[in-house]
């Protein structure tokens, strides 16, 4: 063609898009993950180390496998659907962190522009080892009246009560068994 | 809760997106107008404002170079910003930016820069020494073709370049409005208008920014101002800011006449905290001021110096006013509680990686990248140290 | 209560130390959400305390948080000074989220009730959406996650979401919500949240499994979701929602 000789400058021009598209599909391959697409627009390996965090709270029904007798006091009162964890708080403790070796150069210049992931500390599990890790029990004085409080907030039928009125200063564990509060039946101390 | 007034939902008290997010709808936006500018003379063929032709391509270059910056800064983990190239997700407003990005850049502005500026560039790699001589080298891509034939295929290959152009700087700034204009959760940002309004606002900034360092580089130079190119360019901006001041008026009606559920939190709010930046400098100052005195421009026939002082304070007061604008989207939109109930406080920091005086930083850079840009490729001619460039 | 079946069998790989091995879990056998019951809720704060420890979440950051509204007799009394200012009706607190329970109310007039809120797990949530990059997604099973390794940080999410449950992690700096306790519920287990309710007002819900309670309740109650009018698919279901809610 007797243009061609003077639209050359352009065809380099091109050259160098059809360049760095070719570099930027060989990065491509290597750099996406490999799960990335396989149920969607993300990661699919992202499910399952999400659903392999570690689990605080161990649910009542591990409690119930050693705790029978303290399942078959509750279930007859009123705090049978109320769960152990809910008042004993997560079975499962976290161990203070192991010592880190120092990071390396390269980690410290990248923890410079980026943040840190954070360290993950260890856990034990009261259920492992019942004897060397057990959940502290918790004080009536101070648990209790967090839910049972009275207050015009609360729903009417739900059994509240002016702490310093009813108990005139004594926790509330002096008169009711926790596991089955109620005064009535098979309650009272 | 300090800063909090009524109720916040609790995770919504700090703000996610700070003054750099501000500004980059603002660079963006300049770059949109800068360019609008360029195409007035290479597309519709306006001849009175070729002057600044060449200042207004260079000065789209250096402010879009700037762009990605206040974004990077932003990010939580800015070194994985490479994978709005690897996975964009499709949904997403803002995972097209890499790619308007990428073809605005290299595409369109560069291309046209180059094409435009390449007999220079031929020149120059011929005249020049040591390192400039490298980089002017790498500059022809190795073709020194500079015949009639060449450079006649470069003017029409060019104008087709500035015609694609124009819709391509309608979606690099269009899209950042769609980004807010989208967001059904945000009935501050959620209009099929915000997009519009973003386009016109930032051909109001360009324009401005462009006329205001053009009057400034000429005096510098010691030159004289091509008056009926300021006054052409003052005309255009003039149109152009009536249709955008049109624009938000209509938004605003629109919403008071409606009073939907979010209006009577938002219209407390634009009388309490946005009151200064919104009523006082982005409608009083930024726009019905600078609008009055290029009335007064366009109706009275006024003195050179009249004039001249005229254009410089609408100028800068439009650029300030434009700033406001995106200040009051954005921030605005993220000081009150989408439970429609409570506000917060922006508390914006001083030192910090989003601070102001980083945001102060990206606003100067551009300048900086201009300065550089123009001696490295002068938009007029210069009788500079490697020999008189003439322009075209 | 619900009882999850698969918890016993589950639980041995959690003691073993090898969670992600419990097997009986197929994702595309369930559709998860959650059954709110505003009538029971006490507004004793247990849920905020058991997501902050099971989850690890940032002090001044809630995964969930309850809300209490007292709606007073407006409508009686004086309408037009009430509603031209949105400061005060309704009358909404939620201190520190609810971590530690709210104060004692003595205001007899007008009326309470506890708000529980968290990630509503939208079947068409416009959160996932907005992600330029695909870091936030919603799982097979109907969770809607965020992927740590991924996510920029660009809080685009954060915007997206008409709830408000969503918030940048101060030192992880990736987008951070409600997981629905996925690593749990996919063993068998039920979400912290739901664990210690001491009042059934949280109940995790499996749309589905047939045996699953919700089926029953949602023919047999009133039951509506936040904000409907965003149509969003949420996928927490409130029984006994007040209009006045946000």
């Amino acid at each position: 063609m007797s243009g061609f000789k003077d639209t050359g400058h352009l065809f380099r021009f091109a050259g160098l898009f059809v360049l760095a598209f070719l570099v930027f599909l060989v990065v491509r391959h290597y750099i996406v993950p490999k799960s990335f697409g396989e149920y969607g627009h993300y990661r699919g390996a992202a499910m399952g180390e999400i659903a392999a965090r570690p689990a605080k709270f161990a649910g009542h029904e591990s409690c119930e496998g050693c705790h029978s007798d303290v399942q078959e006091v509750k279930m007859k009162g009123k705090h049978a659907h109320v769960n152990c964890e809910a008042c004993h708080g997560a079975l499962i403790e976290r161990m203070p962190a192991a010592p880190q070796p120092a990071p390396s150069l390269y980690r410290r210049l990248i923890a410079l522009v980026t943040p840190p992931m954070p360290v993950e500390s260890p856990f034990v599990r009261h259920a492992d080892d019942p004897g060397s890790v057990i959940p502290p029990l918790p004080d009536t004085a101070v648990l209790c009246v967090r839910c049972h409080t009275a207050s015009a907030a609360k729903p009417k039928g739900f059994p509240q009560v002016v702490p310093a009125d009813h108990s005139q200063g004594l926790a509330c564990g002096s008169c009711h068994k926790p596991h089955d509060p109620g005064m009535n039946a098979g309650g009272a101390k | 809760m300090n800063g909090v007034e009524g109720y916040m939902y609790p995770n919504e008290i700090t703000l996610y997106w700070s003054v750099l997010i501000v500004l980059y709808p603002y660079i963006t936006g300049l770059v949109a107008g800068a360019f609008i500018l360029a195409s007035l003379e290479r597309v519709f063929r306006v001849e009175a404002v070729k002057p600044t032709y060449r200042l207004a391509l260079l000065t789209a270059l250096a402010f879009l170079l700037v762009a990605p910056l206040p974004l990077v800064l932003h990010l939580g983990h800015p070194f994985r910003s490479p994978e709005m190239y690897f996975t964009p997700h499709s949904t997403s407003a803002m995972a097209m930016f890499g790619y308007v990005y990428m073809w605005y850049l290299m595409a369109v502005l560069v291309f046209e820069i180059w094409l435009d500026y390449r007999r220079e560039i031929v020149l120059l790699s011929q005249s020049s020494k040591g390192l400039l001589r490298l980089v002017y080298r790498i500059m022809t891509l190795g073709s020194t073709n500079i015949s009639k034939q060449s450079l006649a295929i470069d003017e029409r290959v060019g104008w087709i370049v500035t015609l694609i152009g124009i819709p391509s700087a309608f979606l690099l700034h269009g899209y950042v409005g769609f980004i807010f204009g989208s967001i059904k959760a945000n009935p501050w940002w959620s209009s099929p208008l915000m997009p519009v309004v973003f386009i016109f606002s930032a051909m109001v900034s360009g324009i401005a920014g462009v006329m205001l360092l053009y009057m400034a580089f000429t005096k510098l130079h010691k030159e004289k101002i091509d008056m009926r190119c300021v006054d052409t360019i003052a005309m255009y901006m003039f149109y152009i800011f009536v249709i955008d001041f049109s624009l938000e008026m209509l938004d605003l009606v629109h919403r008071i006449y409606e009073a939907d559920e979010s209006f009577r939190s938002l219209d407390f709010m634009v009388h309490t905290k946005l009151y200064f930046s919104q009523i006082v400098v982005q409608i009083c100052l930024g726009t019905v001021l600078p609008l009055l005195l290029l009335f007064i421009t366009q109706i009275v026939k006024l003195p050179e110096i009249a004039r001249k002082y005229m254009y410089s304070i609408s100028g800068c007061l439009a650029l300030i006013g434009i700033f406001a604008m995106r200040w009051n989207v954005v921030i605005g939109g993220q000081l009150f509680s989408k439970s429609f109930l409570g506000y917060t406080t922006y508390k914006m920091a001083l030192v910090t990686r989003e601070g102001l005086l980083v945001a102060i930083g990206l606003l100067l850079l551009p300048l900086l990248f201009l300065w550089v840009l123009m001696k490295l490729l002068p938009p007029w001619a210069e009788k500079s140290a490697h020999g008189t460039v003439a322009a075209n | 209560m619900i009882l999850l079946p698969a918890a016993a069998v589950a639980w041995k790989y959690v003691l073993a130390g090898t969670p992600e091995s419990a097997p009986n879990y197929k994702m595309s056998d369930h559709w998860w959400g959650m059954l709110i019951d505003v009538s029971k809720c006490i507004g004793c704060g247990n849920c905020v305390r058991a997501c902050q420890t099971e989850n690890d979440v940032p002090d001044g950051f809630f995964r969930t948080w309850v809300e209490r509204y007292h709606r007073s007799d407006w409508r009686m009394t004086n309408p037009k000074i009430i509603t031209a200012n949105p400061l005060v009706d309704p009358d909404v607190i939620s201190p520190d989220g609810g971590k530690e329970g709210f104060p004692v109310a003595t205001d007899e007039s007008g009326e309470y009730f506890f708000v529980p809120k968290m990630c509503n797990h939208c079947s068409d949530s416009p959160c996932t959406q907005v992600c330029p990059v695909g870091a936030t997604f919603i799982s097979p099973d109907g969770v809607v996650l965020v992927d740590p390794t991924y996510c920029l940080g660009c809080a685009y999410c954060v915007q997206a979401c008409p709830y408000g449950c969503r918030y940048v992690h101060p030192e992880k700096k990736v987008a951070d919500k409600c997981t629905l306790c996925y690593h749990r519920i996919t063993k068998g287990l039920t979400t912290a949240c739901c664990e210690a309710c001491p009042t059934g007002a949280r109940q995790l819900a499996d749309l589905k499994d047939p045996n699953d309670p919700i089926h029953e309740f949602l023919k047999t109650h009133s039951v509506q979701v936040l904000k409907p009018q965003m149509s969003t698919g949420a996928k927490a279901f409130y029984n006994d929602l007040d209009g006045s809610v946000r």
